[in-house]
């Protein structure tokens, strides 16, 4: 809902990042040209199932892929015209966490719970700015007050066991804003919280968007999730986006058939007795073992469009105003 | 559709309490109690649905394996199919076992990794003795059919299956015997979108094919909406909302439930102006609040919040909600 007025610079431009994994000797390709683009102070949804290459895709941006077996085998990324993959590792850790920062699934797991959370948050501001102690550890107090945590000043000497899941998350995204980040990569946010904190948390980032002009890349399976928060979507499969384009254009008018069937498949609050307990449209079979890849549209064999042309990889077809999909259907009209 | 024909009560749950004794923290301090369920009466009607829903350590999970005697009760009555189960010794117990089951939320963890799934199917068959060897072996590759999984799967270990199929064959464990009454605790949860849909529709199918009865825990109300047809709301141990599935989604009357209508992020943007936003989490359960558990957190809450509980009344016909106030806008 944000952010739709602001001028059009790009902050981050990613193009062709591909991603492979050696598995027992055999090359396993994870992300497969994947090519996007975060402009200023926008949330970018990006959506998909399990084992489609999102949290990769974060892993990747921020030069994370465990290695081996991983490696980023082509692709450049672009923060603000400077490409990170050619950077030393010593410079990219003055990244991490300064230009680009991330929060993690699981705010349980990844606090140390043997430091307090004040200590951890001092840590990043200490990392990257030339601060005292103390003056880390005030700094620390006003951003725990910034994610709205009551009694920041008791707060900052607690360990994370003795917080609530959605504080903890909350301590999480304080860590990350430690520096003022221009881009957020958010994996998952909110999945392991309750309905009404994961609404908490959304408005707050929302509202530090809205101040800072943090770019957001919202990484969930949720689609209500991004109808919260994204201006733009991506839909990815089996490693390749398959479709992107605005919030409203992808709610409205999906045009791949994946999307189309992921959208059709969740179940809708309407009100009446409209829709109660008939049969929802389902996509058949499950998401395909990327160690056997078959030539052509990944989505082919589940797809009910499917056409012989589909034997052969479609390419990333452009709709104009920033909307691709990656089906042949798209290229002659008339495209469901 | 949504007033389906009903054939009586299957099970009656009366002022169910289930505490927890935890450690003492010295030697002369009392145990402290965790409320996990304390007081909570409903009813399930022959064949239908009924969802029980809330956020994490309300005590929905609780209550469903209450019902099935998997945790022991403190209080209360449980009446199934005209049958006091609390006046029924343990021992006795066994074949009305038979008659109830459970599907767990995570298909990941609720299968034996050592047994093959025909094996996982077979196992309640040989539990309560039923048929013949060679009649087992045919009613497994009944159920298999029955949840659409291939019969040249039985050999297959759970690992090698993916999420959706691991909860089609712990649905097929839990048909086994042929049970009247089933708890899916969370069943779609832990799953996909796409595949989600594939065990909802899966689950309704049955109902109709084999007049089951569900009581269906989750926190999802999109999903509840899709199948209950009666809910319940919980809050910490109890029931602050009961009413049918077209009364409570269109007409929700405690506070509660409308933040919990509210924060499920649809896309209804016309009611974003109106969103309640609830501050702050979920009570501990062992401190519970004084009166209105809810007050805490309540937007509407008096000083009569703070110090009388509110019983749950029916305010409207088959519409019950534990409030003091009227805080809903009549529509």
């Amino acid at each position: 809902m944000t952010a739709t007025e602001t001028q059009g610079d790009k902050v981050l431009e990613v193009e062709n990042l591909t991603v492979d994994f050696d598995v027992r000797g055999k090359s396993v390709n994870i992300l497969a040209g994947l090519d996007f683009a975060l402009e200023s102070g926008e949330t970018l949804g990006i959506i998909g199932e399990s084992g489609c290459g999102k949290s990769m895709t974060a892993l990747a941006l921020l030069r994370m892929v465990p290695s081996p077996p991983g490696k980023i085998s082509a692709g450049r990324v672009l923060l603000n015209g400077e490409n990170l993959l050619g950077l030393s590792a010593g410079q990219m850790n003055n990244i991490r966490g300064r230009s680009i920062s991330m929060i993690f699934q699981e705010p349980m797991t990844s606090l140390n719970p043997v430091f307090t959370v004040g200590n951890q948050i001092a840590e990043t501001i200490r990392k990257h700015k030339n601060v005292s102690r103390s003056e880390a550890m005030v700094q620390a107090v006003e951003l725990l007050d910034t994610v709205q945590i009551q009694a920041p000043e008791r707060r900052v000497n607690e360990y994370p066991h003795q917080l609530s899941g959605g504080m903890r998350q909350r301590v999480m995204i304080a860590m990350s804003l430690a520096c003022d980040p221009k881009v957020l990569i958010a994996d998952e946010p909110t999945t392991a919280l309750d309905v009404t904190v994961q609404a908490q948390i959304f408005d707050l980032l929302k509202a530090i968007q809205e101040r800072s002009g943090t770019s957001i890349i919202l990484i969930t399976h949720d689609f209500g999730a991004v109808t919260e928060m994204a201006d733009r979507v991506l839909v990815m499969y089996a490693g390749h986006k398959v479709e992107d384009g605005t919030l409203a254009d992808i709610r409205n008018d999906p045009r791949h058939p994946y999307t189309q069937g992921l959208l059709r498949s969740m179940p809708r609050i309407t009100s009446g007795a409209a829709g109660f307990r008939e049969p929802l449209p389902e996509i058949p079979g499950s998401v395909p073992d990327l160690s056997q890849r078959q030539p052509g549209c990944p989505f082919g064999p589940r797809c009910a469009h499917a056409m012989p042309k589909c034997h052969e990889m479609p390419p990333s077809i452009a709709l104009g105003q920033g909307r691709s999909v990656k089906c042949w259907l798209a290229e002659t009209e008339g495209a469901a | 559709m949504s007033e389906r024909e009903s054939k009586g009560v299957l099970y009656e749950v009366d002022g169910l309490k289930v505490q927890f004794k935890l450690k003492r923290p010295s030697m002369f301090a009392p145990a402290p109690v965790v409320h996990a369920v304390d007081g909570v009466s409903f009813q399930i009607k022959r064949g239908r649905t009924l969802g029980l829903v809330g956020e994490s350590g309300c005590g929905k999970s609780t209550s469903g394996l209450a019902l099935l005697g998997l945790v022991p009760v403190t209080e209360g009555g449980l009446k199934f199919d005209g049958v006091d189960l609390r006046a029924v010794s343990e021992a006795d117990k066994f074949p009305y076992r038979r008659r109830m089951q459970i599907i767990f939320q995570d298909p990941y963890s609720s299968l034996n990794p050592r047994l093959t799934a025909g094996d996982v199917v077979m196992e309640p068959l040989e539990i309560h003795k039923v048929g013949s060897s060679a009649e087992r072996r045919e009613r497994v590759a009944e159920l298999f059919e029955l949840v659409g999984l291939r019969q040249n799967q039985m050999a297959l270990f759970p690992h090698q299956f993916s999420g959706g199929q691991r909860q089609r064959i712990c649905i097929a464990r839990a048909l086994a015997l042929n049970p009247e009454f089933i708890v899916c605790d969370e069943p779609v949860s832990a799953l996909d979108v796409a595949i989600q849909a594939q065990i909802l529709n899966l689950l309704c199918r049955l109902q109709d094919e084999l007049g089951l009865t569900y009581l269906f825990i989750s926190h999802d109300l999109a999903v509840v909406h899709h199948v209950c047809d009666e809910v319940a709301v919980m809050y910490l141990g109890v029931i602050v909302e009961r009413a049918s599935r077209t009364q409570l989604f269109d007409n929700p009357r405690h506070p509660y439930t409308r933040a919990l209508l509210s924060a499920i992020l649809d896309d209804v943007p016309d009611s974003v102006s109106q969103r309640i936003r609830l501050s702050g989490d979920i009570p501990n359960p062992i401190e519970r609040p004084p009166g209105c558990r809810f007050h805490t957190r309540c937007a509407y809450a008096q000083d009569v919040c703070k110090q009388r509980e509110p019983e749950l009344v029916e305010k409207a016909p088959g519409h019950f909600e534990a409030c003091h106030f009227e805080t809903a806008a009549p529509s």
